[in-house]
């Protein structure tokens, strides 16, 4: 009897459990039917709006806000005047030469990975690069032609900016920083040319850097240049090439300019850059045509006085 | 007419990028005078008649009073950005697919190349060397190009012409503009690339780059034209014949500066300081053509001789 009882209770306890089980089953199943509901709806997940934020509906608060709480997007305004999109006008070229800058940063460290600035391994990482690294050639050949490109590119911005007088008030710092980074970015490319350390390279660097001998002042061969002591070994093309020949430590000065020095600089210069073109009153136009009888008389120093409302 | 020599050079691919401008900067020139123009005929007609300029929206664009003034970036401008990242994508990828980047041989010092170029946007620089001795053409006058270029914005006393295309408003200095970049520079890199073969001589289109081509160019200077041998008589000469030339040189300047009413209304807007450092880069830039010219049409090499540099 103990036993069957026993047996009993043990069945009974086991359906009871089995009962549990199923309906615990059963909830949890609703439960997560429940929730799955609310999955559909997926920019009200904690997921997405611990990512994005904000919601991102076609509302034109949305549509702001998407531009603003995005970090890589928040350079731009919220809204544009209708006809600064326009292609004819801006000709893009300044976007295009930041994108390249991308293009070039993304493949250019993929290279370092094969390279050495080592006389001798250069040379044999390069072929190597181009017969055995899978996409190697075209790695190589993308960033020689971006390179090349993004000296085109920010010359026509230039152009474009000079002809739209875009560099006049009050974006005339600007221009300048422009005109700093077309220096550096030509220097950027200059200094890569060396790398490959073919004879190409070789004598592009030794024919350029031979200029720097003729220095006024700093070369050992410019003027007044000997008068002050310069000699092969201390003048200014002594230290661009880290020797007076351009051998193996010109190599590596070339190298970490190319990969470390340049890059960090012209990022720097890049960030004001884009920082002034908002905070000059974003993109000069096109705006409407000014008539010469509207010109006004000029003030000078009137910005810097101080006023009388200012309270200075 | 060695037309496989001329391939040879517009083909080698660290060249394409100059048989690119050749189209580029004439298309791109085209395309901003040609707006420049149909405002120029808007700013006529406005000036003209100036009920119309009250109330006209003063661009050449449509427009309509019930469209909005400004658009959403998202998507707006975001898309043009997009696609123009995939163009220029896939156009880079098409050329690394089909050209390769050139590899020489080994760095060999032993090895001189002959013709040794430099990279292509240098070869305006190395153009110059031809005219001027390496510390003005490597180092002075390219600190100068950048100063100038930088310095443009505090010298342009002129209010109009900000933010549209037009010749009309801004001639004197878009002129200046232009001719130092399409004219000087561009062209300089085109003679750099195209027309100077073995030892820097001068080779015409479709000629064969001879390497043993000899020249007998006999240049002189301008001191041995008027028999000054002495040291001291070449500085001296020297120093007052480019006295001379900025003098002149910034008449002329001032000429063209105050050449007609609108000239000069900007020209007493401008401090004095504005004046003089435009006149000095004006002076200064115009050096290069002059001594283009004299060195063509009279085989003048230097114009003043001191014992520590040349010009």
């Amino acid at each position: 009897m103990a036993d069957e009882n026993g047996n009993n209770k043990g069945q009974k306890g086991l359906t009871s459990v089995l009962d549990k089980v199923k309906e615990d089953t059963r909830a949890l199943k609703d439960k997560a039917a429940e929730e799955f509901k609310t999955y559909k709806d997926f920019d009200r997940t904690q997921l997405f709006k611990s990512v994005f934020r904000v919601k991102h509906d076609d509302t034109p608060r949305g549509r702001a806000l998407g531009i603003l709480t995005n970090v890589f997007l928040h350079l731009h305004p919220a809204k544009i005047n209708r006809d600064a999109v326009r292609y004819s006008y801006t000709w893009g070229m300044g976007g295009i030469s930041f994108y390249l800058f991308i293009v070039l940063t993304f493949t250019g460290v993929l290279l370092m990975f094969y390279y050495h600035p080592t006389k001798g391994q250069a040379f044999r990482d390069i072929l190597y690069l181009e017969a055995d690294v899978p996409f190697g050639m075209l790695l190589r050949n993308m960033h020689r032609w971006a390179a090349h490109l993004m000296v085109i590119t920010v010359w026509l911005h230039m152009f474009r900016v000079f002809l739209t007088g875009s560099y006049k008030k009050p974006r005339e710092f600007n221009w300048v920083v422009g005109v700093v980074l077309m220096l550096l970015t030509l220097l950027l490319s200059f200094t890569g040319y060396l790398l490959p350390d073919d004879q190409l390279g070789f004598w592009a660097v030794t024919v350029g850097t031979g200029m720097a001998r003729a220095t006024p002042l700093l070369g050992n061969e410019g003027p007044f240049g000997p008068q002050l002591g310069m000699n092969p070994f201390n003048d200014i093309r002594f230290a661009l090439l880290g020797g007076s020949i351009v051998d193996a430590n010109a190599l590596l000065r070339s190298y970490i300019w190319h990969c470390i020095g340049i890059p960090i600089l012209i990022s720097i210069f890049m960030a004001v850059h884009f920082w002034r073109v908002r905070k000059d009153g974003g993109i000069s136009g096109p705006a409407p045509v000014m008539l010469e009888s509207e010109i006004k008389e000029l003030k000078r120093g009137a910005v810097a006085a101080p006023t009388k409302a200012g309270g200075h | 007419m060695d037309w496989q020599q001329l391939w040879q050079i517009a083909s080698t691919p660290d060249n394409i990028p100059i048989v690119a401008l050749l189209f580029l900067i004439p298309f791109y020139t085209w395309y901003a005078f040609r707006q420049a123009r149909a405002n120029d005929r808007l700013i006529g007609a406005l000036e003209g008649n100036p009920e119309l300029a009250k109330t006209h929206h003063r661009k050449t664009l449509p427009f309509k009073p019930e469209w909005p003034r400004e658009v959403h970036v998202w998507p707006y401008l975001l898309r043009i950005e997009f696609l123009a990242a995939i163009i220029v994508t896939v156009v880079l990828m098409i050329w690394s697919i089909t050209l390769n980047a050139p590899l020489e041989e080994p760095a060999n010092p032993n090895f001189t190349m002959n013709p040794a170029k430099a990279p292509w946007y240098f070869l305006g620089l190395q153009e110059m060397l031809v005219y001027f001795d390496p510390w003005m053409a490597g180092v002075v006058l390219p600190s100068l190009i950048l100063v100038g270029l930088a310095a443009i914005p505090y010298m342009d006393e002129n209010p109009l012409g900000a933010g549209y295309y037009t010749l009309k408003q801004r001639k004197w200095s878009i002129g200046a503009f232009c001719f130092g970049f399409l004219v000087l520079w561009l062209i300089m890199i085109f003679i750099g690339t195209f027309i100077r073969g073995p030892g820097w001589m001068w080779f015409w289109p479709g000629q064969t780059w001879d390497h043993s081509r000899v020249v007998f160019e006999v240049n002189r200077d301008l001191p041995d034209f008027l028999l000054i041998t002495s040291a001291w008589g070449k500085g001296i000469f020297g120093a007052i014949v480019m006295g001379v030339y900025y003098g002149l040189a910034g008449l002329l300047v001032h000429k063209v500066v105050t050449l007609n009413d609108f000239n000069r209304k900007i020209f007493k807007r401008m401090s004095v300081l504005q004046y003089l450092t435009l006149q000095f880069f004006l002076i200064t830039m115009m050096l290069l053509p002059l001594k283009i010219f004299i060195r063509h049409a009279f085989r003048i090499k230097y114009i003043w001789i001191t014992p520590w540099f040349n010009i």
